[in-house]
């Protein structure tokens, strides 16, 4: 059986797909998410970005959703990285925060350990996980005619939402990112509660 | 039920206020015996959000992002979930995030189920390798004190701390 090949070019679809990013707090899991964001806009402080602590971007953006139920929080993660927390996709379904969004970008790679296959090249299906951990609303973006249907799906408010993004084996922007998270965090924080 | 313990969980009560007291809203927590009158508690309470996890390690970013997002918010688990946790602390130390947790303890003072002894005996030295300060509550008493201190500890020097509470204060569960 062969596999689908997919086509979405990270660097362009990302951008596409999320957007005005100021329409966001984001939580950005570690590797091509982190990249893909920091090509987007850099270290600024709407967004925190994890560079290690795999498996733990999804739980983060839930603790952040859950202290700002009147933001929209973001959370952009990696196959792998969400193949290491799907329970993670079970406590938000069963909280259903309406404020919390999560795009896995899918390359079925593990591209940062030197670019082994993952197990969504091998048929698991993370939206359908998604969709049976609960949440109402998923979509799966495999062409650029997807893209603008679901970029309107990550700011509706009546529910959380997830959307995989396909994508093909094309390298995140490369960026220089704050690795430092102790400052990160205070930038975040000092940029939305104005405390450090 | 109890080998030991105390008999009276006024103390629990009396810590879900002081916790409360202390502007923490948001409970993660694992279904639990030890901590199954604060998680109750929680339930019933409007102003608090009670998150049931599915593995302890998400605790960690549940209360990270919770102080991103300007809350305060704690771990409640069993000694065993403590090696569920110990990576994702990496976010807790490196981002000098303020961190408590309440490990309620398995495999130590008159346990009897042998499985439990692995990981019971590797809390406090897991822990501390990951730069969590731990304390070890017995009594009533010390829970109260130890609170008081971690409070300070966790959310105004933004330090990672566990108040292990052991079975000596919850009691054994009898095999």
């Amino acid at each position: 059986m062969s596999e689908p090949k997919y086509v979405l070019k990270r660097a362009e679809a990302v951008p596409k797909l999320i957007g005005n990013a100021d329409d966001f707090l984001i939580i950005a899991g570690l590797a091509g998410p982190a990249k893909d964001i920091g090509g987007m806009i850099g270290d600024a402080p709407n967004a925190f970005k994890f560079g290690g602590a795999m498996g733990g971007a999804v739980a983060c953006a839930l603790g952040l959703a859950l202290a700002q139920p009147s933001k929209r929080v973001l959370c952009i993660t990696g196959d792998g990285d969400l193949l290491m927390s799907m329970g993670s996709l079970a406590m938000i379904g069963a909280l259903k925060p309406s404020n919390l969004s999560v795009v896995c970008v899918d390359n079925g790679l593990y591209q940062e350990t030197g670019g082994q296959a993952s197990h969504t090249s091998k048929g698991v299906d993370l939206a359908m996980i998604a969709a049976g951990s609960g949440f109402p609303v998923t979509r799966d973006v495999q062409g650029e005619e997807d893209i603008e249907e679901a970029a309107g799906v990550l700011r509706q408010s009546n529910s959380p939402a997830f959307v995989l993004l396909r994508v093909d084996s094309s390298e995140a922007p490369s960026s220089k990112r704050n690795l430092h998270a102790a400052e990160t965090k205070v930038a975040f924080r000092q940029a939305l509660l104005g405390v450090r | 039920m109890s080998a030991e313990g105390s008999g009276d969980d006024g103390w629990k009560d009396q810590l879900y206020k002081r916790l409360r007291d202390a502007d923490i809203t948001i409970f993660a927590h694992v279904p639990d015996a030890g901590h199954a009158r604060l998680i109750d508690l929680c339930d019933a309470d409007p102003e608090a959000i009670s998150v049931p996890l599915t593995t302890e390690a998400e605790g960690i970013g549940i209360c990270a992002g919770a102080h991103l997002g300007g809350k305060r918010a704690v771990l409640l688990q069993q000694s065993s979930g403590v090696g569920n946790c110990i990576n994702q602390l990496s976010l807790i130390q490196h981002g000098q995030f303020p961190f408590l947790t309440y490990v309620s303890m398995r495999g130590e003072f008159g346990e009897g189920n042998p499985w439990q002894y692995a990981m019971g005996q590797a809390v406090q030295p897991t822990l501390e390798a990951m730069g969590v300060h731990v304390m070890t509550a017995r009594s009533p008493a010390d829970i109260t004190a130890m609170t008081e201190a971690a409070l300070t500890m966790a959310f105004q020097s933004e330090r990672a701390v566990a108040i292990l509470m052991s079975q000596r204060l919850l009691g054994a569960k009898k095999f």
